[in-house]
Order: C-alpha cells, then structure tokens, then sequence
C-alpha cells in the first residue's frame, strides 16, 4: 500500500513540470499579441512561427504528462 | 467506451485501453512473431488513403484544379515551401522524403481521429522508428557530404578553446538526444489527447443531465485534437527540415 502512495505522490510532483510549459506558453502568445499590435500586417507570418512555438511548448508539458503516466501504470 | 450491456459499474475501463494492440493474424518467423495487428492495419489504411487521394486528385489534370486537386497541389507547395525556406536550393532532393514522413504523420493522426480507430503514431516505436530513419539519415548525409569535416559541427564557432572541453560534450548529447526528442513530442501529444478525450468521455454519463458539460468539452477538444494532428505533423516535417539543413551547411 506504500508503494502505492508514493506512486500516487510521484505522479502529482510529476506534473509540477506543466507549470514550465503554462509560462512558456503565456510567453509565446503575449509575444504574438504585441508583434501583432505593433505591425498587424505581420500576422500571417508570426501566426505560422508562433503556432511552431506553441507546439514546442506543449510538448513540454506532455513529457511530464507521459512520466506522470509512466509512473502511475507503468 | 462506456460499456453497454446493462452492467454498469462492474467493469472498468481505463482511458489507455484504446491504444491496446490486438494481433489479427500472426506470421511465425525465426526471429519471432511478426502478427499483423490493429496498429499495422491503421497504417495499410493510411498509406492507402494517401495513395488513393494522391492519384485520384491529379488524375484528371486541369489548368483550374477542382478542389480535390487544389488540396494536393497545397500540400505540396507546402512542403516545397518548407524546404526551401531552410534548406534552400540543396533541399530539393530531399523533398519525396520529407513529403512522405509529413503525409504518413498527417494522415496517421487524422485516421486516429475517427472514432473507434487506432492511433499508430501513440505508440513510441512507431515514432521513434521514425525519428530513427531521419536521425541515421541525416547523420548519414554530414558524413557523405562533409567526411570527417562533419564533426566540426560539434564546435561551436567563435568561442575562446577553453570552453571546448564543456561545450563539446553538451553538443555531442543535445545531437543524439533529437530523435528521443522528435518521438516523444508525437507520441506524448498523441497519447496525452486521446487520454484526455477518454477521461473526460468518462464523465458524461456518471453527471447524468450535467453530462453536457463534458460532453460540450469533448467537442471542443476533438477540434483542437485535429489543430494538434495537424501541428504534431508539420513540426515533425519542419525539424526534419531543419536537421537536413544542419547536416548540409555545417552552421
């Protein structure tokens, strides 16, 4: 039952990783809002960048979804 | 999978249940069982389905393409675009390659998108396989194209020699860590959107008539599943690319 719970534990402290990728994504569509401000003709060609960034980003917190997962039934 | 059969409660489900893989005729060979399984099948369907769009859109070949042929002739340009983007001139032979691998990853995610499918890409051997071939690719091609010159893209240029002890090392694990990189990036995002499509589906029916709620979600996710179907495909295309580039124009 131990193992259990720390199993348990592990897989909350594992998640904590998400926090990275939620400022990490704030960055990257704060940083498309004020590039848009600045030059709206600009938009098409920052929105396929940031898109890029924000798949990049995401898959950060995906990797510490898969370790949660990992560990709770691996 | 809600189960149907009257006996609610009693069986339990799990939301990795789906990427299961059941064997549908099974090949024995010396090195052990090659079955022909689900995951196999979803990847006949794709390769079909790329094969038959590909040749049926430009059969009929008009100076003003129906839509079909317009979808074709984008996809195309797309990667043509990518490529010359960051590989520039050098990149055009790489182009059946990486049209390919994007086509596989595009139409793999959007077959595992229709319900009651499977997602082959959710599965690390399946990406890794893949993030293999152009890792090994690639690192073929430097040393092809450049002999041993190749590993001066381990030195990063302008900096004094005594940080080369330090940065060489990091250089050398951030190349091999790219294809662990590549496929975990697909397969987490794979993995992780269709847990979270199950769990949330596994909401609806125990809230009773506040089953709308998640149900309204699980629309709204299933769009953004496809964005990222999309996406997962076009960054695994764009790092191809831009590995491709690294190999070629050393820096």
């Amino acid at each position: 039952m131990e193992l259990e719970a720390a199993k348990v534990i592990g897989a909350g402290l594992a998640v904590i990783g998400v926090i990275g990728s939620g400022i990490g994504m704030g960055t990257v569509f704060g940083a498309f809002i004020t590039a848009v401000g600045r030059n709206p003709a600009a938009r098409n060609e920052v929105f396929t960048m940031t898109m890029l960034g924000f798949a990049l980003v995401e898959a950060i917190a995906l990797f510490a979804l898969v370790i949660a997962l990992v560990i709770l039934f691996g | 999978m809600a189960s149907t059969d009257g006996n609610h409660g009693t069986e339990k489900h799990s939301p990795l249940e789906q990427f299961e893989i059941t064997p549908y005729a099974h090949f024995e060979t010396g090195i052990g069982d090659l079955a022909f399984t689900n995951s196999s099948l979803a990847m006949v369907i794709t390769v079909v389905v790329i094969i038959l769009f590909l040749t049926i859109a430009v059969n009929t070949r008009s100076l003003i393409p129906s839509r079909m042929q317009l979808i074709s002739e984008m996809s195309y340009n797309f990667i043509a675009q990518l490529l010359n983007d960051t590989v520039g001139d050098q990149g055009k032979k790489y182009f059946p390659f990486v049209f390919a691998i994007f086509m596989f990853v595009l139409i793999g995610n959007m077959v595992g998108m229709v319900p009651y499918s499977f997602t082959f890409t959710s599965h690390i051997i399946v990406t890794f396989a893949l993030a293999a071939v152009v890792f090994i690719g690639v690192t073929f091609l430097g040393f092809a194209k450049h002999g041993l010159h190749f590993f001066s893209f381990f030195v990063v240029p302008g900096l004094p020699w005594y940080m080369l002890p330090i940065l060489i090392p990091i250089e050398v694990i951030s190349y091999l860590a790219r294809p662990i990189s590549l496929s975990v990036r697909l397969f987490a995002n794979m993995l992780a959107g269709h847990t979270l499509l199950k769990v949330f589906a596994g909401f609806v029916v125990p809230l009773g008539f506040l089953g709308i709620v998640p149900l309204a979600f699980i629309v709204a996710l299933t769009g953004l599943e496809i964005l990222i179907a999309f996406l997962q495909a076009y960054v695994f295309a764009i790092l191809t690319c831009l590995y491709i580039n690294d190999a070629i124009n050393l820096h």
